[in-house]
């Protein structure tokens, strides 16, 4: 691919950049690069103003007040939740509890569903690939119940080696956790095929959507898997608001994650009864204001169009991946086509260490991540401590990928290309 | 910000000992070891120290990360190895004080080459580190004090 066609590239980006406030500014006298979609993703209008709006003219309590702006402020959480269920082809808006984030949603099912049903002796499957959210739950569960967690391999493209579920999978194996696409490398993973092989032994799966909803279409019915979560804000929506869908037999037996309001039917002095589905699961006032923006970010989303939003972001990783093929000393990581990845693009430059690459790109305006990624295990597989990180969103253009690339030739001129240290 | 900003940054000096670290391995009779990271960033140091009648007669230190914080040790070490622990204290004041903006600290020629890292005290995300080399000192002399 050459650096002048393929023009859908750039129309994507040029319909909808002006959408998003924050992009149209300047950083350290250059126009602001934002290369750091992976961490956080910036937010159109329509979520900046359904939050104003929640706040200045609907403002109130859901579920409790028999007035005017409870009915308000409901009608607009619950439709919120629809919203949702629609966006991730989920059978019933019942099904679709809401969290702070992915973190919570996958802690909710590591507690609730893991202390009723995992026992000493049992087997959770996780990958190495995994983000910490979708590790750390996990070992305080095993830590808990005496259960055993057992890993899926890395090849050397960062793909999960689906080789080894035959050996991984057994009677014993009561879930499959796993990320939907790597936040560190990209990488697509092929999760119904993993969710086939996991049900024919009789375990549940879970997927890690967090990177996966806001690039493409997610249909949790075609995937086959048990439970979904993921985070509004990495989808141009707030933070501290996510959501968790869930077979509903599944949710309907299992235990309360925390108590207090709105969680309960009926309370007693030593003891209660659960509110019905999805109010079992949020005890408290929730993030009412998050969750109808993160709504609007999804309608947003769905008007781009996900299936177009993956191949802007396929196109510019391809572009990318050509123009630092060209840098003496570039390593970059993950799967070599673009069409097996997401918008992400892990690398090393010679032995400039990630947090110098930053620090020289963040002085040009532009903005990449630098890091382990939450991904200890990821880092380890590849023998190195830290990797730089530039991932694309739906507003990402060439232009960005050029301002990257001349970046990066300045970390070589003050570098060098020696080997890394 | 220009590119100069970043010539004044990365000064060959800086480079140079991160390339070349000085006083780079393990002690295994060290009077003193400690481990301190960044958490955040995974740079990381370990320092040893052998103290002698509060004379530091050896240090060395291995440790993994970015430039400025590998640098700030190699340099830190070639600073303060010979001298009374007290001096390296009173260092290690001088250069903070410099990282958080003081320009008289600036001005201390008694922190030779480390002044190379003046600059990055116009860096606030990377301010810490440039001092965890010097951290990981006051943390040291702590632990000798309280033995």
């Amino acid at each position: 691919m050459s650096r002048l066609d393929s023009p859908p590239v750039q129309d994507l980006a040029a319909r909808w950049r002006d959408h998003y406030p924050a992009l149209q500014q300047e950083v350290n006298g250059h126009p602001l690069t934002y290369l750091d979609n992976a961490a956080t993703t910036q937010k159109p209008q329509v979520v900046l103003d359904a939050l104003l709006s929640y706040y200045r003219n609907d403002n109130a309590n859901v579920h409790r007040g028999i007035h005017e702006l409870s009915r308000r402020a409901t009608e607009g959480f619950e439709g919120a939740r629809s919203t949702v269920a629609t966006f991730l082809d989920a059978p019933s808006a019942r099904e679709i509890i809401f969290t702070r984030g992915t973190t919570e949603a996958i802690n909710l099912v590591a507690s609730s569903w893991g202390n009723a049903n995992v026992m000493e002796g049992d087997e959770i499957v996780l990958s190495v690939l995994e983000h910490h959210s979708n590790l750390v739950p996990w070992q305080l569960l095993a830590a808990r119940t005496g259960a055993r967690l057992r890993y899926l391999e890395l090849d050397e493209e960062g793909r999960l080696r689906l080789d080894m579920l035959p050996e991984l999978l057994n009677e014993r194996t009561r879930m499959v956790a796993v990320n939907h696409v790597s936040n560190s490398l990209g990488t697509l993973n092929p999760v119904a095929e993993i969710a086939r092989a996991a049900h024919e032994v009789g375990a549940l799966i879970l997927v890690d959507g967090a990177q996966a909803v806001p690039h493409l279409s997610v249909d949790v019915q075609a995937l086959g898997c048990d439970f979904y979560a993921f985070s509004g804000h990495k989808v141009g929506g707030p933070t501290g608001i996510g959501a968790l869908w869930g077979r509903e037999a599944l949710l309907d037996a299992m235990p309360p994650y925390q108590g207090g309001g709105e969680m309960i039917s009926v309370v007693e002095r030593q003891e209660s009864s659960w509110a019905k589905l999805p109010h079992k699961f949020e005890a408290g006032t929730p993030h009412i204001a998050g969750a109808i923006a993160l709504a609007a970010a999804l309608d947003f989303t769905r008007m781009v169009g996900p299936d177009e939003i993956l191949a802007h972001e396929q196109a510019l990783v391809a572009y990318a991946m050509e123009g630092m093929a060209q840098l003496d000393g570039m390593t970059v990581y993950g799967p070599r086509s673009p069409q097996e990845r997401s918008g992400v693009i892990s690398f090393n430059l010679g032995d400039a260490h990630p947090h110098d690459v930053s620090t020289i790109l963040d002085s040009r305006g532009v903005a990449i991540r630098a890091g382990h990624h939450c991904c200890q295990l990821v880092m380890r597989h590849l023998g190195v401590a830290a990797t730089s990180r530039a991932s694309f969103y739906l507003y990402n253009t060439r232009e960005d990928v050029d301002r990257l690339l001349q970046g990066l030739e300045q970390v070589q001129s003050i570098f060098g290309t020696e080997a890394a240290v | 910000m220009s590119e100069p900003a970043m010539d004044s940054l990365y000064q060959q000096v800086i480079l140079d000992h991160y390339r070349k670290p000085r006083n780079k391995g393990e002690m295994a009779d060290a009077s003193v070891g400690i481990h301190m990271a960044n958490p955040t960033c995974g740079d990381e140091v370990h320092l040893y120290l052998q103290v002698e009648d509060g004379q530091i007669r050896d240090m060395c230190f291995t440790g993994q990360g970015c430039s400025i914080s590998q640098a700030s040790i190699s340099m830190m070490t070639t600073l303060v190895k010979g001298k009374p622990l007290d001096e390296g204290l009173a260092l290690a004041e001088r250069f903070t004080a410099m990282m958080h903006g003081d320009e008289d600290a600036a001005e201390d020629r008694s922190l030779k080459n480390l002044r190379a890292l003046q600059g990055v005290s116009k860096f606030p995300v990377r301010i810490k580190c440039a001092l965890l080399g010097f951290d990981a000192l006051q943390e040291a002399a702590k632990k000798l004090d309280e033995s």
